[in-house]
């Protein structure tokens, strides 16, 4: 196989070095259980509050306003119950979302459905961007928790969090953002956005994977979903990962110093990569041309597969990924690019490339090479192609 | 790895790929909303396949599928290539993953798809009961 060139870090990526360290140090150094009351366990005590301040600070939120889990899933399926809790007990039983989350925010609205709330899933429109006006239109008196994702990790548009959040808080709604997507990639302002509660995974900015964390506003108190002991104020049982805690911590104050930098790299590298990949015929960009983070792209290539082309990309070593039904083990195309209006036999044709500053324009080069010979390829041995280029179908995109 | 070693080497390597332009059965089978069409020509002469070509629109199981049955009815007679079931296709790749089987499925299909365009071209009798779809239903569009 030639050099690899690791196009999806969104799925994940790779440890930063010093995350590393500080994940060795901690597990060698502190490792003493932080509710021990002997000076090894209030060394590593010293540890986890640390970090919680330096985590906090990074998303303009107090220590207390943090708890630990163990990644993303978690803290979503957390908000949500707790979110789901808090309307029961003032008689609100339905939950407002979109299309196009994430599934531990969806399998866990699915979960709740059974559970009697009655969950409402708003368009996101052609571009994947979800309207302020028709979640206003939406929220009834009977809305007990509303949650949107701040960046979409399949085709990266990013959703005006701010302002669906002031809908939320004028009308006494709470409100969630599963900002797995966006922790570490963009600036993240609790208090400025207005949220009530905010969702992270550490494995998305270069920490380490099986931790996250929660965001719950001053005031507003968590209701538990893993239940065994006083750790995270009662609001988490479990001993605490304290290593990884500790990684996680340092890689994301890296992430934000480096922020500005990062991004004017990204989006450079970005638009490179989305002009060389218009040039393929019959190619769409999905999500909203402007209103998107500065890692991820989104195609569409008419008539092949996207799993076939992840598999060609891989010869070359590059490393993507597609929401073809075939990819995800089940068999429908991604929910994502069906929630944008793409006809199914066209999302079967995805391909997602999400950079990093690691990247370079060399291997951006490589990729559109890659991506043109492989759909190249793959549409002189397509009969679907055939019947396009025949006219026997119509295409659906563009030229 | 999701796939076997064959099935990969078929992805690569496809054997028989292309069309025949003047084939003597043409079969086409799956549909664009499930991902993945097969298209199988056959080149008949005194009742046994001279040549067998395919294109393929789907994922690597299924371009790695329809390479195996095209490589399993090549030399054979029209008839036998009749008795190609999906379970040979999979054991000649070395298995594939559960949600894969669909693909041994079309790639079967594609086989006697094209058979049927032959004998209806020359008007050869046969027993349509040979030619009852045994649709995978995996998806929606096939139920």
């Amino acid at each position: 196989m030639e050099k690899l060139i690791y196009a999806d870090n969104a799925a994940t990526t790779p440890i930063l070095p010093a995350a590393l360290e500080a994940y060795r140090k901690t597990a060698l150094e502190a490792w003493g259980n932080p509710s021990s009351l002997y000076t090894l366990g209030q060394k590593a005590k010293e540890v986890l509050e640390k970090a919680r301040e330096e985590i906090a600070a990074c998303i303009g939120a107090s220590p207390r306003e943090i708890i630990f889990t163990s990644g993303g899933s978690e803290a979503d399926n957390q908000a949500l119950r707790t979110g789901a809790y808090l309307g029961k007990r003032k008689g609100k039983t339905e939950i407002l979302s979109t299309a196009f989350e994430h599934h531990a925010i969806l399998h866990t609205l699915e979960d709740l459905g059974k559970e009697g709330f009655t969950v409402k899933l708003l368009p996101v429109g052609k571009k994947g961007v979800v309207e302020p006006k028709v979640l206003a239109e939406a929220i009834s008196e009977n809305t007990a928790l509303v949650s949107v994702m701040t960046v979409n990790n399949e085709i990266g548009t990013v959703q005006p969090i701010a302002e669906l959040a002031k809908i939320c808080r004028e009308k006494g709604v709470l409100f969630h953002t599963d900002a797995v997507q966006a922790v570490g990639h963009m600036e993240v302002d609790v208090k400025a956005w207005g949220v009530d509660m905010l969702s992270a995974s550490a494995h998305k900015f270069r920490g380490p994977r099986g931790i996250g964390f929660l965001y719950a506003r001053r005031g507003l108190v968590l209701k538990p979903v893993i239940f065994g002991g006083a750790q995270e104020r009662n609001k988490r049982a479990g001993t605490e990962n304290l290593a990884a805690i500790a990684g996680m911590s340092v890689a994301l104050r890296e992430a934000v110093s480096n922020l500005g930098k990062d991004r004017e790299k990204m989006i450079s590298l970005r638009e490179r990569l989305i002009a060389g990949l218009q040039e393929i015929p019959y190619s769409c960009l999905n999500g909203d041309r402007e209103k998107r983070n500065a890692g991820t792209v989104n195609f569409c290539f008419e008539g092949i597969e996207g799993e076939s082309l992840l598999l060609l990309l891989d010869e070359k070593g590059v490393c993507a990924s597609s929401g073809s039904a075939c990819t995800s083990g089940s068999l429908d195309p991604s929910h994502v690019l069906l929630a944008i209006g793409l006809p199914a036999e066209v999302a079967h044709g995805s391909l997602r490339l999400s950079l990093s500053a690691e990247n370079t324009e060399e291997e951006v080069d490589a990729i559109v090479a890659a991506v043109k010979d492989a759909v190249a390829f793959l549409r002189s041995i397509s009969p679907l192609w055939e019947s396009l280029e025949t006219g026997k179908k119509e295409h659906w995109l563009k030229k | 790895m999701l796939y076997s070693e064959k099935v990969m080497d078929h992805f690569r390597n496809p054997r028989n790929l292309g069309k025949i332009e003047d084939a003597d059965g043409v079969g086409e089978v799956g549909n664009a909303t499930c991902g993945d069409i097969m298209k199988i020509y056959l080149k008949i002469k005194d009742g046994i396949i001279e040549d067998v070509k395919f294109n393929t629109f789907g994922c690597g199981s299924a371009i790695a599928s329809s390479s195996m049955a095209t490589e399993m009815i090549k030399g054979q007679k029209v008839e036998d290539a009749l008795q190609l079931s999906n379970r040979a296709v999979v054991e000649a790749l070395d298995g594939l993953p559960a949600h894969k089987i669909h693909c041994s499925v079309l790639a079967e299909e594609a086989v006697k798809a094209a058979v049927k365009d032959y004998y209806d071209k020359n008007k050869i009798p046969y027993d349509p009961e040979l030619f009852k779809e045994s649709h995978c239903e995996s998806c929606e569009a096939c139920k």
